[in-house]
């Protein structure tokens, strides 16, 4: 048997034409495609919305073990509803076998980490692979009565799209409104019993009844997610919109707006490139369109994005190992009154590797030190910016020996100049005490001087 | 460019006038700097440790003294300095190192014993794939014997109080024979028994020519129990001897002038009969 | 041999066989990851190992074993990279890591599934997830004389041989590295200081659940896969405290489940009377595991349900009849010609259910008397009573001599120490030759 979730075009075309992805996009390409594309990004914004509380209250996998716990639920509705004569195939029986279903799961889920020793990982596991495998055993069950209609059950494992009606696109309007309300009344709430759950109990919040009802909208994103995506999938829309709206902020405001727009526009793109290409079905689509918008975020994003991450971090190491070599050379100097040339297996606190080979080079494109053979020693411009460094350095620590209860939060690493991050009153009465223990480098540039106000 | 002459120069903290260390000495670090972002959390720190010592790691939260620890260990990579034990890299004395880490740092309902626990500290010395002996066990036991635990030997680590598993922690470091013990906050939240039973441990220890290196929270003991101290608050106030080191004025800059606290500590320095402020 | 033998051996023993391997290999595996509380790791590679299969699938075009084998096993290594670098490097959440990464991979797979049905190349994308058992088919010959020869044994269909290869490759590598994934679980941070990479053991362990995920999954699908390496571990857990036990006892587990699960499946209908209806193999087999955790959360001796449950209601009544048995001694210290009846008693001590049988048990054990609804101490009661009030006295003694607590604090606690026991007795601080406690009250002698 396959998917048969494929694209909602009867007409296999190879590759569209613009006009065509125009259309689709444009919400033009017909009914259906508007149904499906619609629904697809409201179920995304839910979604997002929704993850974003479970994803900050560390819950991000309790919503697989909610999805594969439906299964069971579909299959016994099913068979309670032809045993007693009713409608059997319809969402309206279906889906509330869903849900309950999901809902026995997660307090199984609770129960089993509150009663016994095993973890909420291990409990998680449980739960998914027993639910989901009692599911399967019921579904062969039904596939082996002659029943009939039976064959489409599966496809809430992978999703359907193909039979999704307007009223599925209402609702999934209507979840959507639902999500977006609660978020928004009640994101104080949330975000509060996911920071710190003992500290918003003892003020006195519900913390159990708010937990159900997080738990309640997930259950219910879910199940209206399965025609979409399909069980398997809808755990990625709860996780990945919230997960890469995180790359760009951390206030919860606006986590919760990016993620709902993230999730939106993976379901409005994923479902239009579905609708447009054969054998490609929405919810894989879906899924892949929003892991590509994370990897873009997880790079790009500037303030935790790894691309910015990973440059702060060689450039601050760069700096440090650069302000050392200076340091030791500008004192040695300072001591001798000339320069003097130091063996760079002395400079390198790290020995002789590639970090040494690196700074060595560093210092010397820059036109700070000279070497010969294996010694290195300042050049003019080398001991100004010597005399700049040691002088941060030895204000620093002043700082620190002054203020010791409230400097480590303040001092900067990454700062070119004391003055960019204390205030200058402060910086002079370092300098002072630096002055009276003749500590204060005697030789500064003039920018520095100009900068620092000229306060020799 | 105007220099100063040579006996009006600044502090001893000068990278260029700094003493060389010892290769013979069990743990020198050299103007470490460990960074997160941009905030350091450890300053520069240059310290030497000699041998046959207890030394304590003193400071307030936050002040980077677990972090020094992990970064002596090879857990945390620095932004600058390094640390040699006997003059060497840590890979190379490996073997003859010790640590303790704080208990919250594992999951007690693991399925071991106390015994097995303090076998792992001889699994250095077995090598990979090879069996544990029963010499090894034997080592273990006299271990948990030295900690007062040899009657639990067998018994549940999940069914062990705080103070028995903090000494079980206690038996797997002197299992492993080492030279040089690193211990965090080993006497955090255990009984007077326990107290008592560790710092006996710690001079038989120091008797025997061995260096330990606490973390320690409790001003007060740290004369009683400790040959010398580090005074640790990003960097390194003052390290040397209890008596040199425990000052008012040391006490201040490292806390930032809690007085209470710093009354309590020079009280006790003074009952201890050592000198300072 | 007969007919329905024969079919038998056919047909069930080698889905059986298939099955029962593959949840003894996962098992195996499935301990370190419980312990590790990397359980869903397991579910995370269950799922990743999908784009792989069916690249494998598209590559060798048939069902060949090592293309898919080695799709497979890249396809779980990527993934386990990937969650690796989200969480160290990208400081993502574990859950969230994990959920990422295996959904991408598992949409890719799910994609290429599509795309491979338009080439005609068909993958049943169902088998994914629960296999195909009923297609582990072997067909020895029909005499016992003949079946132990070479050529049969070589028709051993593929799967077996291969998930028999990966018990066994398993089972040396936990009794190789036995103490370093001891080690490496419990204390990762130790383990590295001392020179044992935990990362190493991680990345050789990941890589041993993707190769048994991948040598299960044609036959049994991920989700018994996901299945068998967390449940019969969990199952096992609450069974035992000791490491070796629990991995031994896992396997045990596994093996039951695996045959008694087949059994439930292929047999269980017809014996019920459903003719013509076959359960799914696999998720019959998943539902046995877990209906075994059941019975071990409810049962088991140390940690179950129902233990638990006992103990304490022992406890309670334990309590119950020492208070009962205290009160009538008080009462006959201050009134000697008291009178308890029955019905103030269930007020006088709070200890609800338990009280009825606490006072069953002694009236029958004839410490206390019945008559007329009122209740006496005799002979016996008054020994033991004495040795509680003495022990609660002396206890208040000890907390305000030794402790410096004040007379007014010490009941409550004296109340709970005087129900401890050593061996059978109450437990007495020293307090040589103390008469009264701080209450004025006399401390009973010791007989």
């Amino acid at each position: 048997m396959s998917l048969g979730a494929a694209s909602i075009t009867d007409v296999a075309l190879d590759t569209p034409t613009f006009g065509e992805i125009m259309r689709t996009l444009t919400l033009s390409a017909g009914f259906n495609a508007r149904v499906v594309v619609l629904s697809a990004a409201l179920l995304g914004v839910s979604a997002g919305v929704v993850g974003c509380f479970t994803l900050l209250r560390k819950r991000a996998l309790m919503g697989d073990a909610l999805a594969h716990a439906t299964l069971p639920g579909i299959a016994l509705a099913f068979i309670i509803a032809a045993a007693l004569g009713l409608q059997a195939r319809s969402l309206g029986v279906l889906l509330p076998g869903a849900a309950l279903a999901g809902v026995a799961g997660v307090v199984c889920v609770q129960l089993l980490v509150r009663h016994t020793r095993l973890r909420e990982d291990a409990a998680i596991g449980i739960v998914l692979s027993g639910f989901f495998g009692l599911g399967v055993t019921l579904l062969s069950y039904i596939q082996s009565m002659s029943v009939g209609e039976q064959g489409g059950l599966a496809t809430f494992i992978y999703g359907q799209t193909a039979a999704m009606l307007p009223r599925d696109a209402a609702l999934m309007g209507g979840v959507a409104v639902l999500t977006i309300g609660a978020g928004v009344l009640l994101h104080k709430e949330f975000s509060l019993v996911a920071f710190n759950e003992d500290y918003a109990s003892v003020q006195g919040w519900p913390v159990s009844r708010l937990d159900l009802m997080l738990m309640a909208l997930v259950v219910l994103v879910t199940v209206v997610g399965l025609q979409a995506v399909g069980l398997l999938l809808i755990v990625a829309l709860l996780i990945i919109p919230p997960a890469a709206a995180a790359f760009w902020t951390r206030r919860l405001r606006t986590m919760v707006v990016l993620s709902a727009l993230i999730g939106g526009f993976s379901g409005y793109l994923g479902a239009s490139v579905s609708a447009l290409t054969p054998r490609m079905p929405a919810g894989a689509v879906i899924v892949l369109t929003g892991g590509a918008l994370f990897i873009i975020s997880m790079l790009v994003a500037p303030q935790r994005g790894l691309l910015a991450d990973r440059w702060r971090t060689l450039a601050l190491r760069r700096r440090v190992a650069r302000e050392h070599w200076l340091r030791r050379l500008y004192e040695a100097q300072d001591l001798a009154g000339e320069p003097v040339a130091i063996p760079v297996r002395q400079l390198a606190s790290g020995g002789l590797g590639l970090g040494s080979m690196v700074a060595r080079a560093d210092l010397k494109l820059s036109g700070l030190i000279e070497t010969e053979q294996s010694s290195a020693r300042l050049t003019d411009r080398g001991a100004s910016e010597g005399a700049r460094v040691t002088r941060n350095h030895r204000l620093w620590e002043q700082y620190l020996i002054t203020y010791a209860d409230i400097a480590p939060s303040h001092v900067d690493l990454s700062a070119d100049l004391v003055e960019h991050v204390l205030h200058p009153e402060l910086v002079g009465e370092l300098e002072t005490a630096l002055r009276d223990r003749r500590a204060l480098p005697s030789h500064l540039p003039d920018h520095t001087e100009r900068e620092a106000g000229a306060t020799e | 460019m105007t220099t100063l002459p040579a006996h009006e120069r600044a502090s001893p903290r000068d990278l260029a006038e700094r003493p060389e260390h010892s290769p013979e000495s069990p743990l020198s670090i050299h103007a470490l700097t460990v960074a997160y972002h941009r905030k350091p959390v450890l300053w520069d720190v240059e310290f030497e440790a000699p041998g046959s010592r207890l030394i304590a790691i003193v400071g307030p939260n936050g002040a980077g003294k677990s972090t020094l620890i992990k970064a002596c260990l090879g857990l945390i990579a620095p932004a600058a300095g390094r640390v040699e034990f006997w003059g060497g890299a840590y890979r190379r004395s490996r073997m003859r190192i010790g640590y303790v880490p704080q208990r919250e740092s594992v999951d007690w309902d693991f399925p071991v014993s106390a015994l097995d626990v303090a076998a792992m500290g001889r699994y250095a010395r077995i090598g990979w794939c090879r069996p544990v002996t029963r010499a090894h066990k034997r080592v273990a036991l006299e271990a948990l014997d030295r900690v007062g635990m040899s009657d639990l030997a067998k018994r549940q680590i999940s069914q062990l109080s705080g103070g028995q598993q903090q000494r079980v922690f206690l038996a797997r470091a002197l299992a492993q024979e080492a030279d040089l013990y690193f211990m965090d906050e080993p006497f955090a939240g255990v009984d007077a028994a326990t107290e008592r039973a560790i710092i006996d441990v710690l001079r038989t220890l120091r008797s025997e020519g061995k260096t330990v290196i606490c973390v320690h929270h409790d001003l007060q003991t740290v004369p009683e129990y400790f040959d010398e101290a580090m005074l640790l608050n990003m960097r390194v106030v003052a390290s040397g001897p209890v008596g040199d080191v425990f000052t008012r004025e040391n006490l201040v800059a490292t806390y930032g002038g809690r007085l209470t606290l710093l009354d309590e500590a020079a009280e006790a320095l003074a009952r201890a009969g050592g000198g300072g402020a | 041999m007969s007919p329905g033998v024969a079919t038998f051996i056919s047909l069930d023993l080698p889905a059986m066989l298939a099955g029962t391997l593959g949840a003894i290999a996962c098992a195996l595996l499935g301990n370190f990851l419980v312990l590790r509380r990397q359980s869903l790791m397991g579910d995370a590679i269950s799922h990743a190992v999908l784009p792989g299969i069916v690249v494998g699938f598209l590559v060798a075009g048939s069902r060949s074993t090592w293309p898919i084998f080695l799709g497979a096993g890249a396809s779980a290594l990527v993934t386990v990279l990937m969650i690796n670098a989200l969480r160290r490097i990208a400081r993502v959440e574990a859950g969230a890591a994990m959920g990422v990464s295996f959904s991408i991979m598992f949409a890719l797979g799910v994609l290429l599934i599509e795309q491979a049905a338009a080439r005609h190349v068909d993958l049943d994308a169902e088998c994914v997830l629960y296999g195909q058992l009923e297609y582990v088919n072997w067909y020895p010959p029909t005499d016992w004389g003949e079946f132990w020869t070479l050529d049969t044994l070589r028709d051993v269909p593929r799967q077996v041989v291969v998930l028999l290869g990966a018990v066994v490759l398993i089972g040396a590598f936990i009794g190789l590295f036995f103490k370093e994934l001891r080690i490496t679980t419990f204390d990762p941070a130790h383990a590295s200081a001392i020179g044992f990479s935990s990362g190493l053991m991680g990345v050789l362990l990941m890589t041993l659940v993707a190769g048994a995920t991948v040598a299960a999954f044609e036959a049994v699908g991920s989700i018994l896969v996901i299945a068998m390496l967390i449940t019969p571990p969990a199952t096992a857990r609450l069974l035992t405290d000791r490491y070796s036990t629990q991995i031994l006892l896992s396997s045990a587990i596994a093996t039951v489940t695996g045959v008694g699960g087949y059994f439930a499946g292929a047999f269980l209908p017809s014996m019920l009377g459903l003719e013509g209806v076959a359960l799914n193999a696999a998720g019959s087999m998943t539902v046995v595991g877990v209906l075994l955790l059941i019975v071990a959360i409810v049962g088991s001796p140390t940690h179950g349900v129902l233990a638990r449950a006992l103990r304490r209601r022992r406890l309670t009544r334990q309590i119950a009849r020492d208070d009962i048995l205290g009160l009538l001694y008080r009462l006959e210290e201050v009134r000697p010609d008291h009178e308890l009846l029955e019905d103030q008693l269930r007020g006088a001590i709070g200890h609800g259910a338990q009280t009825r049988p606490a006072l069953r048990g002694l009236v029958s054990g004839r410490h206390v008397e019945r008559s007329s609804q009122k209740l006496f101490l005799t002979e016996s009661g008054r020994e033991l009573a004495k040795s509680i009030v003495r022990s609660h006295r002396l206890w208040e003694t000890w907390l305000v001599e030794e402790l410096g607590l004040r007379a007014d604090h010490v009941h409550q606690t004296a109340e709970r120490l005087e129900h401890l026991r050593a061996d059978g007795q109450p437990i007495e601080p020293e307090s040589p030759g103390r008469r009264f406690d701080p209450h004025e009250r006399p401390i009973p002698e010791r007989d």
